[in-house]
């Protein structure tokens, strides 16, 4: 899903400087950040950042607890006041407009702020009056977003007869009920089982498509990262890498493909005449290649030799998170193991 | 997933407008004016759904009228035909307007531990229309459950005129205006619910007791008449319970007896001191409590 991207920014680029996916049709873009630092006390929570978000954009912040995500996200929400830098969100500066920059902007928190003694309805009812939609509107709105989550028939429901997740859906809905620009979603998948992970993705991404809206989320989950159009990943409140999924991925190294056979030496010679670039590693050889999926049956065939195993691996973004912070994302994350059991089992150690 | 990638940015949909027309002072007022309306209406939602609450706001102030009313009356014994009874229902009925009033604005601590304070702090609005949302809400919910309470005055002898309750929910509505922005207020600085419990001992009961609502504050102890006189409460209760006995035949010696108005240095206070001091209560608090709030997010 990816493979269109190159449009929003050059694969190859790595340069976080650069004004990023700029070029959007001469729109202004969404988010703009340009030095922006906090400090709390002697601690820098954030410092110097910069970077900016095409209008439909789907950007990640990406990194651990007190990486500086949720302060950086406070930052353009206006709720919290930057130390220093400056940055525009929805055409408005973040200090000096920032009841204009609310009015613009979406909001979705880690924790709930539904009232669950009210309807669906009356919960978005309460926040289209907060956000000023007109009174004409207000109808028509609460439809249309119901429907964007897939919960009209949950309408007249009271919230406290919700799951978690429907509640989690209808927060996006109610964050995009005043038509904003920007919506920000602040770790939202949080203590959510992957279906219905799975499902919200689904919602923002239709919300995206529909309304072109610009998503920016800050998450410690790889696989909700993927999601992205580009990644910022952040740590120790510095943006260490900005880039495409793929680019990134790409920027650690290339596919692999790991062989055990009956004769090692053997299989290493005949795949150097047949081209390819391998090397022998511990109990076996790797080869590098382009596309490690279309690479395999070649490969093997290429051998000569009985082959015992076989473990192909494209780079995760556990490889590149490993990669730019020197640490892996799940070790700080014990709530977060289970869900990466399956891409773990699948690593090459 | 495909179907939706396929659509992704390489042809991003023009952005709708924004649904927010640009503010001038004129739509502002109005803008303002509809958040509080919603914030009122919200309260109404919550009370009206909230049986329990209805319920369970009028079990203590019965239990006082009738249990207390009974049990003292035996002891004071009755004057001109006058007894506790009625010498105590509008006492009950303000304390039933005060408890109703004060969980009304104390349920921001709720709304703070379950989320949704934050959906009102970060929306574009300014916080005095969120405290007078609240406080008109809360006003509104308390003066109904006081005037749920009007009928049981004829089971303890309390004569009602059309003119005395519209007295009475005026009185109602003002005492609860300023029992909510006082609630509100107190609310603001608490962060934990536990600390409501204690509050809630700590401050409601004791204002309740000192105020006048339960027995006559004429001829107490020199302390503990300085205390009921700084008690902002006692300035509400009076005025009600000036107004339920002016309708009510007393003769000199029971209105000597069950004295309704208070008596500073002296001199018995007509109503509207009572209600300017109340008043300013009221205003003080709401400038309090909007400022409480404005430090929270």
């Amino acid at each position: 899903m990816h493979g269109v991207l190159g449009w929003w920014v050059p694969v190859t680029s790595v340069d976080i400087r650069s004004p990023g996916p700029a070029a959007g049709g001469g729109r202004p873009p969404a988010v703009e950040v340009r030095g922006l630092t906090k400090h709390y006390g002697d601690l820098v929570a954030v410092k110097e950042i910069d970077f900016s978000v095409a209008q439909g954009e789907v950007f990640a912040f990406l990194g651990p607890n007190g990486a500086g995500k949720s302060t950086t996200i406070k930052m353009l929400c206006t709720l919290a006041h930057p130390t220093s830098g400056r940055a525009v969100v929805a055409g408005y500066d973040v200090v000096s407009r920032a009841k204009a920059v609310r009015r613009h902007i979406g909001l979705v928190f880690q924790e709930q702020t539904l009232d669950d003694q009210l309807t669906a309805e009356e919960n978005l009812r309460f926040h289209a009056v907060l956000y000023g939609v007109p009174h004409d509107q207000v109808d028509q709105r609460i439809t249309k977003v119901m429907d964007l989550v897939a919960l009209s028939d949950r309408r007249k429901d009271l919230v406290s007869t919700y799951s978690g997740g429907m509640a989690r859906r209808l927060e996006i809905a109610r964050g995009m009920l005043h038509t904003p620009r920007v919506l920000f979603l602040d770790e939202p998948t949080i203590g959510l089982d992957p279906q219905t992970r799975a499902l919200m993705w689904e919602d923002v991404l239709r919300l995206r498509q529909e309304e072109g809206v610009t998503i920016f989320l800050t998450t410690h989950y790889m696989d909700e990262a993927e999601y992205a159009d580009r990644i910022a990943i952040i740590d120790h409140g510095t943006i260490v890498a900005l880039d495409t999924p793929d680019a990134l991925k790409a920027l650690v190294g290339a596919d692999t493909v790991a062989l055990e056979t009956a004769d090692d030496d053997a299989a290493l010679a005949s795949l150097k005449r047949a081209g390819y670039t391998a090397e022998r590693t511990e109990g076996g050889l790797t080869a590098f290649v382009a596309d490690q999926e279309a690479a395999v049956g070649p490969l093997v065939a290429a051998v000569g030799v009985p082959v015992r195993t076989v473990r192909a691996h494209r780079p995760t973004l556990d490889d590149v998170f490993l990669h730019f912070t020197g640490r892996e994302i799940r070790e700080q994350h014990a709530d977060a193991i289970p869900m990466f059991a399956r891409a773990h089992g699948a690593r090459r150690h | 997933m495909t179907t939706l990638s396929t659509a992704g940015p390489t042809t991003p949909a023009i952005p709708p407008a924004p649904a927010t027309a640009p503010p001038t002072p004129d739509t502002r007022l109005s803008q303002e004016i509809r958040v509080a309306g919603m914030v009122w209406e919200r309260e109404l939602i919550r009370y009206t759904r909230n049986r329990t609450r209805i319920a369970s706001g009028l079990m203590q102030p019965v239990l006082f009228l009738f249990v207390l009313g009974y049990g003292m009356s035996g002891l004071v014994g009755s004057t001109g035909g006058f007894n506790f009874r009625q010498f105590v229902f509008p006492g009950v009925v303000a304390m039933s307007v005060v408890m109703t009033a004060m969980f009304s604005a104390i349920s921001i601590v709720w709304d703070r531990e379950f989320g949704f304070l934050r959906e009102m702090l970060v929306a574009p609005v300014s916080r005095m229309a969120l405290v007078l949302g609240k406080t008109a809400g809360g006003a509104t919910v308390a003066a109904a459950q006081g005037t749920i309470m009007l009928v049981l005055a004829p089971l303890v002898g309390v004569r009602l005129t059309p003119l005395l309750v519209v007295e009475v929910i005026g009185l109602e509505l003002l005492m609860a205006v300023a029992m909510t922005t006082f609630g509100v207020f107190v609310a603001s600085r608490i962060q934990k619910m536990e600390a409501f419990q204690v509050v809630m001992q700590m401050l409601l009961m004791p204002m309740l007791f000192l105020s006048g609502a339960l027995f006559p504050l004429n001829n107490l102890p020199k302390w503990l008449s300085v205390i009921t006189r700084l008690n902002p409460l006692t300035y509400a209760v009076a005025p009600l319970r000036q107004v339920v006995f002016a309708a009510q035949n007393m003769t000199p010696a029971a209105q000597a007896r069950f004295a309704a108005g208070v008596t500073v240095f002296g001199h018995t206070l007509p109503i509207m001191a009572d209600v300017a001091i109340v008043v300013v209560f009221a205003l003080v608090f709401f400038g309090l409590a909007v400022r409480g709030l404005s430090r929270t997010e």
